[in-house]
C-alpha cells in the first residue's frame, strides 16, 4: 500500500518513538553502562541510599522487637487476626506482578516498548517479592520456625496440610521469587559481559567477569539463550496469574463474608497489575529525569503504562461493583451487613477513600492532556498505590471486624510497630533499588541494540 | 599437550554491521567451512540460519524439567497427604486431587524454569573461566558494537595462509589470529 509521506510524518508525530533518534549501538552502550561504570555517583544517590538505609534499620529494629516480644506488639486481635502484615504482603506482591507482566507477557505479545523498562521492572518485582515474603513469616507467631511450612523429613513426623491455600501460598511465592530471579539474571548475562569488557578498574572487571560467566555473544549461545528466555517468558506468564490467584484463595476459601467470593482471583490479578504499573511509573519517572534517560524511556512508555493503568483500574472498579452486587443478590444477611458496614461502619472513611483513589481519580487519565503530563501521571500513580493499599486494608480488616456474632465484633488499630514494619519495608525496597541502579545496568543494553536494528529496518 | 595442535585457536574477522556479518557467514559456509561461529553484541536475526546451526535442545530440556516437576509435585503431595501423614477430615478422600493442583502447577513451572536456565548455561558451556577469544584485544567490542566471525583451526579445510587470505576477501575490517 502506498503511503503519502506527509501522512506518515503525521503518524510519526502523534506517536512518540520507543527510542530517541540518532542512537548507535556504541552510544546506547555508552549511555547506559556509563551510569554504572564511569559517571560520577551523584550526591542525591548517597542521600537516597542513606535515608532508605535508615529505614532499613527501622525495619530491623521492628523485626528484632517482634522476635523478642511476639506479634502482640501489633494491633491484631481476635477477630481481626490479620492486620497490616497480610495487607502489606498482598500489596507488595501485587506490585511485583507488573514487572513480570512487562518482561514476560509484553515479550510474548511482541511489544517493542517493553525493552527499555523491563530490566528495572523486573528488579522491582524481585525487591517487592522480598518485602512481601517477609510479612507472612513475621506473622507466624514464631517466625524462627518458618521452615516448618515446607515438607521436609523431621523427627516430629508432622507434614504440611496440602489442602490449605496457605501452604499453596508458600509454594507459589517461593516459586515466583525463584523464577523472577532466574529470569532477571538470565536477562542480565549479556549486559554483565558488556560491563566486564568496559569496566575501567580491575576489581569491577573481575566482579562483572565472574557474574558474566565468560559470555562472549556466540551465535550458538544466543540461539539457546533466546530460546530459554522465550520459554521463561512463557512460563512466567501463567505463573504470575497463578500466584495472585493463590493469594486470593487465602481469602476466598475461608467462609468469612466479604472474602468468600468467586470474583476474587481475576480481580486480585487485575488489582496487582494496576498497582504494579503505578509503582513502575513512580520509579521510572524520577529515574529517567535524574539519569537523563528521556530518550530511552520516552513519552510513549509513560502513555502506554498510563493506559494500562486506566484499563486495569476499570477491571478493579468492575470487581468492586460485582462484589457489592453479589452481596445484595445473594440475599445472605451476613454478606449484606458486611457491605453496609464497609460503606457506613466505623471504617467508612477508608472505604470511600479507596473508591476515590482507585476508581474516581484515575479516570482523569481518559483526558489526553493529563496522560501526556509526566507530573499528572506521577501523582495519579501515587494515588493508585495508596488506593490499592487501602483496598487490601478494606478486604482484610473490615471483613474481619464484624464477626457472625455481634458479641465477637472488634476494632483494629495499627500500633507504632505496625507502621514501622511497613515503612521499614518501603525503605528496604528503595534501598535495594538504589543499589541496583548504581551497580547494574537499569536498562537492558543488549535488547536496546536489537531494538535499534529493528527500528532501523522498520 | 597434543603434538599436532594447530598454531592458533581460530581466525577472527571483524565486521561493522550485522548484514555484513550474515553475508560473510553465508560465504564462509558456501566455501565448505563447518567449524565456524559468530559473535555479536545482540542476537542477529537470520545469523543462525546463515551459519547452518541446527535447532537447539533447550525446549526438550524444559519439557523434561516440566514433566519431572509435575510428577514430583503431585506424587509428593499424594504420598505425604495420603500415606505418610494421613489426616481424616470429615471422611473426605485422602487423595483430594483438586487441592493438589496448585502446588503441582507451581512445581512444574519451577522445575521448567530451573531446567531452562541451567540447561541453557550447560549447553553453552558457561561458566567458562578461560577462553582464547579474549586474547584478541578488539574482541572486547563484541559486547558493544562490532560483529565477529571465527573459523576454528580444527576445521578440516583450515589452512593458516589460505584461510586468512579468504577471510580478508570477505570485506572484514580486520582479520586477527586467536592465540591459545
Amino acid at each position: 500500500m502506498e503511503e503519502n509521506p506527509e501522512q506518515r510524518a503525521d503518524i510519526e508525530m502523534s506517536v512518540p518513538p520507543v527510542v530517541g533518534p540518532g542512537y548507535t549501538y556504541a552510544s546506547v552502550t555508552q549511555k547506559i553502562s556509563s551510569i554504572v561504570l564511569t559517571r560520577r555517583t551523584p550526591m542525591a544517590w548517597f542521600i537516597g541510599l542513606g535515608v532508605s538505609g535508615m529505614l532499613v534499620v527501622v525495619l530491623l529494629v521492628s523485626i528484632g522487637v517482634l522476635f523478642t516480644q511476639g506479634v502482640g506488639i501489633w494491633g491484631i486481635n481476635i477477630p481481626i487476626a490479620w492486620g497490616f502484615a497480610i495487607v502489606n504482603f498482598v500489596w507488595w506482591i501485587g506490585i511485583g506482578h507488573a514487572g513480570t507482566l512487562i518482561s514476560a507477557i509484553l515479550l510474548l505479545l511482541n511489544q517493542k516498548w517493553r525493552t527499555s523498562i523491563n530490566r528495572f521492572a523486573e528488579a522491582m518485582t524481585l525487591f517487592a517479592v522480598m518485602c512481601a515474603g517477609m510479612f507472612p513469616l513475621l506473622h507466624l507467631g514464631r517466625p524462627q520456625f518458618f521452615y516448618w511450612l515446607f515438607p521436609y523429613p523431621n523427627t516430629y513426623g508432622v507434614q504440611p496440610q496440602f489442602r490449605s491455600p496457605l501452604v499453596w501460598d508458600v509454594f507459589a511465592v517461593s516459586t515466583y521469587f525463584t523464577v523472577s530471579a532466574l529470569f532477571w539474571f538470565t536477562g542480565l548475562i549479556p549486559d554483565l559481559a558488556t560491563l566486564r569488557d568496559r569496566a575501567p578498574g580491575r576489581i569491577s572487571r573481575v566482579i562483572y567477569g565472574i557474574l558474566a560467566m565468560g559470555w562472549r555473544g556466540s551465535a550458538r549461545h544466543w540461539q539457546r539463550y533466546e530460546m530459554a528466555y522465550l520459554l521463561l517468558a512463557g512460563l512466567a506468564t501463567p505463573l504470575v496469574v497463578s500466584v495472585h490467584t493463590v493469594v486470593s484463595f487465602d481469602f476466598t476459601v475461608a467462609i468469612v463474608p466479604g472474602w468468600h467470593t468467586t470474583i476474587f482471583p481475576p480481580y486480585f490479578v487485575a488489582g496487582a497489575i494496576y498497582s504494579g504499573f503505578a509503582m513502575v511509573l513512580v520509579l521510572a519517572i524520577p529515574l529517567r529525569k535524574f539519569y537523563g534517560l528521556e530518550d530511552f524511556v520516552t513519552m510513549r512508555h509513560i502513555r502506554n503504562m498510563a493506559k494500562i493503568m486506566l484499563a486495569t483500574g476499570l477491571i478493579v472498579a468492575y470487581g468492586y461493583m460485582m462484589e457489592t452486587f453479589m452481596a445484595w443478590y445473594s440475599g445472605d444477611q451476613y454478606e449484606i451487613n458486611q457491605f453496609l458496614a464497609r460503606m457506613t461502619g466505623p471504617y467508612r472513611v477508608l472505604y470511600w477513600s479507596l473508591i476515590l483513589c482507585n476508581v474516581l481519580i484515575p479516570q482523569i487519565l481518559w483526558i489526553k492532556k493529563f496522560r501526556r503530563s509526566v507530573a499528572a501521571v506521577f501523582v495519579i500513580s501515587l494515588v493508585v498505590l495508596v488506593g490499592m493499599w487501602l483496598e487490601r486494608l478494606v478486604i482484610v480488616v473490615i471483613s474481619l471486624h464484624r464477626d457472625f456474632l455481634s458479641s465477637s465484633w472488634g476494632m483494629y488499630r495499627p500500633t507504632f510497630w505496625d507502621w514501622s514494619t511497613f515503612i521499614g519495608t518501603i525503605g528496604l525496597f528503595l534501598f535495594l533499588m538504589f543499589l541496583f541502579v548504581r551497580f547494574l545496568p537499569m536498562i537492558s543494553i543488549a535488547e536496546m541494540r536489537a531494538l535499534l536494528t529493528e527500528e532501523a529496518e522498520a | 599437550m597434543k603434538r599436532n595442535r594447530p598454531p592458533v585457536y581460530a581466525l577472527l574477522a571483524e565486521f561493522e554491521d550485522p548484514h555484513a556479518l550474515i553475508a560473510a557467514a553465508r560465504r564462509v559456509r558456501d566455501e565448505g567451512y563447518t567449524r565456524i561461529d559468530a559473535y555479536s553484541p545482540f542476537p542477529v536475526e537470520g545469523l543462525t540460519d546463515a551459519l547452518g546451526f541446527r535447532k537447539t535442545r533447550v525446549p526438550l530440556i524444559v519439557l523434561i524439567g516440566g514433566l519431572i516437576g509435575c510428577a514430583v509435585g503431585y506424587s509428593m503431595q499424594y504420598w505425604i497427604a495420603g500415606v505418610y501423614f494421613p489426616i481424616n477430615i470429615g471422611g473426605r478422600p485422602l487423595n483430594s486431587w483438586p487441592s493438589f493442583i496448585p502446588i503441582t502447577f507451581e512445581l512444574t513451572v519451577l522445575f521448567s524454569a530451573v531446567f531452562a536456565v541451567f540447561g541453557m548455561l550447560a549447553l553453552n558451556g558457561l561458566p567458562t573461566p578461560y577462553h582464547p577469544l579474549f586474547n584478541v584485544p578488539r574482541f572486547a567490542l563484541a559486547s558493544r558494537d562490532r560483529f565477529f566471525l571465527a573459523i576454528m583451526a580444527t576445521d578440516k579445510k583450515f589452512k593458516m595462509e589460505e584461510t586468512k587470505e579468504f577471510m580478508q576477501r570477505l570485506g572484514a575490517r580486520e582479520v586477527s589470529n586467536v592465540d591459545y
